[in-house]
This record gives structure tokens, C-alpha cells and sequence, in this order.
């Protein structure tokens, strides 16, 4: 059961085989049992995880089922759940129950989908490996001596292990892509403004999109279906007709031109992750796509650019922690500024910190042009190449990172080592565009290696349609790891 | 360009985030990397580039000047950290 597909659950449960209630029991019992070793999950609550399955037990006996009633799935830690602690990773919100609901949420609780618990991250979504979490470091269940990647590192093994059918994620610079890669599992960042971010703890709000995180293309878009779709509550929410995410899955590659960008190809990449994705470019090849040669060549500055102008959005949006509202409170302080400053200095982490202090210092006074301004303006050189390449290919296809899942705390003590695993995944959050990371092999030591696919703006639906039928003839997607 | 250990507590203060000289002095190390690999943006040439604030063209869309929320301030005073009357409590500024 616990390799079943989503829509193999969702026709156990149409056929009255299992009730939601016992399909959550069984993944709440499975989570009791490996999360100790995986620290995957913040919070559980099985008391309040079976309210909901009753509920959508209820939905289903009332003939209100949806595609996916009934099917428990994790949210990260990012998304405000009401009545749900609601951490973000960080000590500042140790303490913050949400009183209200992330867009995202409301719709999987509209849907009836019970939610299983809120996944680790790392603190504030600002990590490639997990390890920023105040709730501690997530072990990659391929091999606990690793990291799953970063930031919905807990989402991915939580999926990974089995320990949840789903899982939501967010990806501002590759966070959903890059623990997919690390985990052996299929995660999807959608084109900008798709998903609201409404209720979902900002980081960098230009950049910021969630999305499903499984274990093939097809659970991811069935999840897309349910997440998608326009909220007045976000100001940068698209009003566009909902689209069937599923619609493309069976069309053939026949004539597909998939682009291959030789700067992603470049020095850097592991070989073994360099032999798998070529791979999958002579299987795509059998299935009728035809290979072309592309070039995004101002992607080399993807990653300073995301360095400015990351942290200079963080340090607006993380300003709101002041000890005020909500979360932690210094105890101790003299005045008002000294109760701001010993607050943010005890809440956050390093890792947060550093972001803040880049941030504001590329925003003070002087810097402006020369950071935040030339950031932007190298931004829409990044987005241009990829219009220019989509003139001659329908998908992007390359490695979802340089290497596979790297050892808990082989690169923390260096800050711009951690920062090049993102190198492949920034470019898309800058340009807007969606891209997923889905499985194509292992290296010699066993763990999984990302396969990166990018499409146009709005062309989830081909771009699933490609991952599908990738996953049809190969058989990736479908390990999982045997020592648990 | 270079951080000083100056720098770093200046911006640590514009940022609200207390910080002692040793922590400044490791904070300066990694920032003065960070800044380093930014500085490969310099070199480039952006003249006559618009910048790109946002990944969609998107303009702020404007609503009916009406109340569409419910009083949730209980709710939402529930959580703080000090509140009295329904007001949030911070040490006095004003003498």
C-alpha cells in the first residue's frame, strides 16, 4: 500500500476497499515507527490528522468526493495550518500556532486530502541541505549519513521513505527540485503565480512558488489540480481558466524537441550524474524526441544574482519578526530597539542572518545600483535566453544538480559551497518558469540522481506529458531505499 | 570591495539583529565570500537593460473599497507576546 500511486489510493477509496481513517492510521503508525531516524515530519498530531479523515469520509459518504478525497498528504512547515503549529524551521515561530490557512491548504482541505503533519525545512526555506532547521538536520533515507537536500528536504523524504503518498513543497531557488534529486522522487515548481502564497511564510516573494512533491508525474499532477488556481489574496496570483494538469500524460514524444543547454553540461558536473542524464536523453530519443543544442549563457550568474536579490527580499519580508505580534520574544531587554535586536539575534539562525545582513546591506544606501539594480537588470538577461531558446525546443532538459546528496555537514561551514548546488534550478525561479526534477538512476554509491526538466511559462501539462512517459519506460521513479 | 568588521555591525544595527565583535568577525569572513562571488555581476554589461522586478507582468490589481474581512483580532492576539486591551504591549518610547 505504501507504494501505491494516488490514484491507486483514490480507487481503493472510491471502492469502499479502505476508508480514509485507516489509510491515514497506517501512514500515522509508519511515521511513529521511521521518523525518529528520518526526522522528516515537525509536527504530528494524529488526533487532529484522523479529524480530518473522518471528515473526508463523511465528504465521500455525502457523494461530495473529489478526484483525491481521502488521500493523506504532509505540508511543509512553511504553510500556515490553522490550529497547527506553524515553525517555518526556525526558533522565532517555535511557539506560533497559525490562525488561519495558506491558500494552499484550504484548497487541499476543500479537496478533502487530511493532512498527515508539517514537514522539516530548513529555517526559512534558506538552505540546499536541511541542515539550517531548528528542528535539526533530515537524514536522506537512501543513506542517513546524508542530507536530502534542501529546502523541503523534510517533504522529499518524507516521500522518499514512504512515510507519506505526497507532499507539498516550496521552491525559490530549486528547494522543491534539488531534495527531489537527492531523494529519488518527482517534485514540480510551477510557472510563477500559479500556486497563491497566500499563508505561505515568505522568503523571497518575486521568486516563491510551491508545489507537489511525489513519487512519479503523474501523482504530480493530479496535485497540481488541486493546488492551481486564482486567489484574490495574492496580489501576484494569475486569473487564468483551470487547466486539467493531467490532459497531456498519454500524448507521444514523437517530434519533441527537447534543448539541451551546453552550459549545464559544462565543468562542474559530477560524471556519473553527467552519464545518467544522457541516459535519458537516448531514451527520450527512442521515444521520438529529437535532441537540440541550446545555450543560456548569461545562467553562469544565475547564482550571484539570486544572492542579491534573495536576501534583499528576505530581509523586507523577514522584518515582520519583531517580537510584536507573534513567535518568540526575547526575555530580557532594555527598550523597544533592544527588545528587536536580542529577538532576531535568539530567533533566528546563522544561515538566516547571513541572509539579512546581505539583504539589507545591498539595499542601504549607496549599494542600491550596483547589487540590487544590476541584479535585476542580469535577471532579464537570464529570462531572455530562455524565451530565445524556447523558439527552437519545447523543453528544457538537463541535471537537476552537479552532483548527488553530499554528507550531513561536509559543506555547512562554507556558505558558497552550499550555495552551487542550486546552479542548474536558480535560473528557472528567475525567469518565472516552471521546472521539475524527476529520477533517472543512482550513482555508484547508490543514491539517486535529478533529471531537470524546464518548459515555457504554462506548459506544466507538456512537461508532465514528457516526465510520463519517461517514467513509462523506465523504472526510476519506482525504487525506493531497501534499509529502512 | 571588502566588508570591515565596522561594516558588518553597522548593517547587523540597520537590520535589528544584536551581534557581538567575535560573532561580527566570523560573520565579516563569510560575508566578504559571499560578496566575492557576487562581484562576478560587475563585469557585466547591462546598459540600456530594464530590470526585471518581477517574473510576470503584473500590475497591483485594485478591489471594491469594502469590508470583506471578519474581526479575527482575538484570534490573532491569542498568539502574541504581550497584549492588554487589545492592543499589543511593547516597551514604552515614549516618556
Amino acid at each position: 500500500m505504501f507504494e501505491s500511486s494516488l490514484s491507486a489510493l483514490a480507487a481503493r477509496l472510491a471502492a469502499k476497499d479502505v476508508s480514509s481513517r485507516e489509510l491515514a492510521q497506517a501512514w500515522l503508525d509508519r511515521i511513529a515507527a521511521l521518523n525518529p531516524t528520518i526526522n522528516a515530519f515537525i509536527t504530528v498530531d494524529p488526533g487532529r490528522t484522523l479529524a480530518e479523515a473522518a471528515a473526508a469520509d463523511a465528504m465521500r459518504g455525502a457523494g461530495r468526493a473529489g478526484a483525491l478525497t481521502g488521500v493523506p498528504i504532509a505540508h511543509k512547515d512553511i504553510f500556515c495550518t490553522d490550529g497547527w503549529l506553524t515553525t517555518c524551521g526556525s526558533k522565532m515561530l517555535s511557539n506560533f500556532v497559525a490562525p488561519y490557512d495558506a491558500h494552499v491548504i484550504q484548497r487541499f482541505k476543500a479537496a478533502g486530502l487530511p493532512s498527515l503533519g508539517k514537514t522539516n525545512m530548513d529555517e526559512f526555506a534558506m538552505g540546499s541541505s536541511n541542515e539550517t532547521s531548528f528542528y535539526g538536520a533530515v537524514k536522506n533515507p537512501w543513506d542517513p549519513t546524508r542530507v536530502p537536500g534542501g529546502s523541503s528536504g523534510g517533504a522529499a523524504a518524507s516521500v522518499a521513505a514512504r512515510l507519506s503518498p505526497a507532499a507539498t513543497g516550496t521552491d525559490t531557488g530549486g528547494s522543491i527540485r534539488q531534495p527531489a534529486a537527492f531523494t529519488g522522487i518527482t517534485g514540480l515548481k510551477p510557472t510563477y503565480g500559479l500556486v497563491s502564497r497566500y499563508g505561505m511564510i515568505a522568503f523571497a516573494s518575486s521568486l516563491d512558488q510551491a508545489g507537489p512533491m511525489a513519487k512519479s508525474a503523474e501523482d504530480c499532477a493530479l496535485l497540481l489540480n488541486v493546488m492551481t488556481g486564482f486567489d484574490p489574496n495574492d496580489s501576484t496570483s494569475l486569473d487564468r481558466e483551470k487547466e486539467d494538469y493531467a490532459r497531456d500524460l498519454d500524448r507521444p514524444l514523437a517530434g519533441l524537441r527537447i534543448g539541451l543547454p551546453k552550459e549545464f553540461f559544462a565543468e562542474g558536473l559530477d560524471g556519473e550524474v553527467a552519464a545518467a542524464v544522457d541516459t535519458a536523453v537516448n531514451e527520450l530519443k527512442k521515444l521520438g524526441a529529437i535532441p537540440v543544442e541550446i545555450s543560456l549563457a548569461n545562467s553562469r550568474l544565475a547564482i550571484p544574482v539570486y544572492y542579491v536579490l534573495g536576501p534583499a527580499e528576505a530581509s523586507s519580508n523577514l522584518s515582520r519578526f519583531d517580537g510584536v505580534r507573534y513567535g518568540h520574544r526575547a526575555p530580557e531587554y532594555t527598550d523597544l530597539n533592544d527588545m528587536y535586536a536580542k529577538t532576531r539575534a535568539q530567533g533566528f539562525g546563522a544561515e538566516v542572518k547571513r541572509r539579512i545582513l546581505i539583504g539589507t546591506y545591498v539595499l542601504s544606501h549607496g549599494y542600491y545600483d550596483a547589487y540590487y539594480l544590476q541584479a535585476q537588470k542580469i535577471r532579464r538577461l537570464i529570462a531572455d535566453d530562455f524565451s530565445e531558446a524556447f523558439k527552437v525546443c519545447d523543453v528544457i532538459l538537463g541535471p537537476t544538480t552537479p552532483g548527488t546528496a553530499f554528507r550531513i555537514g561536509e559543506n555547512s561551514d562554507d556558505p558558497v559551497r552550499m550555495y552551487l548546488n542550486d546552479l542548474y534550478t536558480i535560473p528557472a525561479n528567475l525567469a518565472g518558469l516552471p521546472g521539475m526534477s524527476l529520477p533517472c538512476g543512482f550513482d555508484s554509491g547508490g543514491l539517486p540522481i535529478g533529471l531537470q526538466l524546464v518548459g515555457n511559462h504554462f506548459c506544466e501539462a507538456r512537461m508532465l506529458n514528457v516526465a510520463h512517459q519517461y517514467q513509462r519506460a523506465t523504472d526510476w521513479h519506482s525504487r525506493m531505499p531497501t534499509n529502512l | 570591495m571588502s566588508l570591515s568588521t565596522d561594516d558588518v555591525k553597522r548593517i547587523a544595527s540597520l537590520a535589528r539583529i544584536e551581534i557581538d565583535d567575535t560573532q561580527a568577525q566570523a560573520t565579516q569572513a563569510q560575508l566578504n565570500t559571499i560578496f566575492g562571488l557576487i562581484a562576478a555581476m560587475q563585469a557585466v554589461n547591462t546598459a540600456g537593460i530594464e530590470p526585471m522586478a518581477h517574473a510576470q507582468e503584473v500590475f497591483q490589481r485594485l478591489r471594491e473599497d469594502a469590508v470583506t474581512e471578519a474581526d479575527h483580532r482575538d484570534a490573532f492576539q491569542a498568539i502574541a507576546p504581550a497584549v492588554e486591551n487589545g492592543l499589543y504591549l511593547v516597551p514604552r518610547v515614549i516618556e
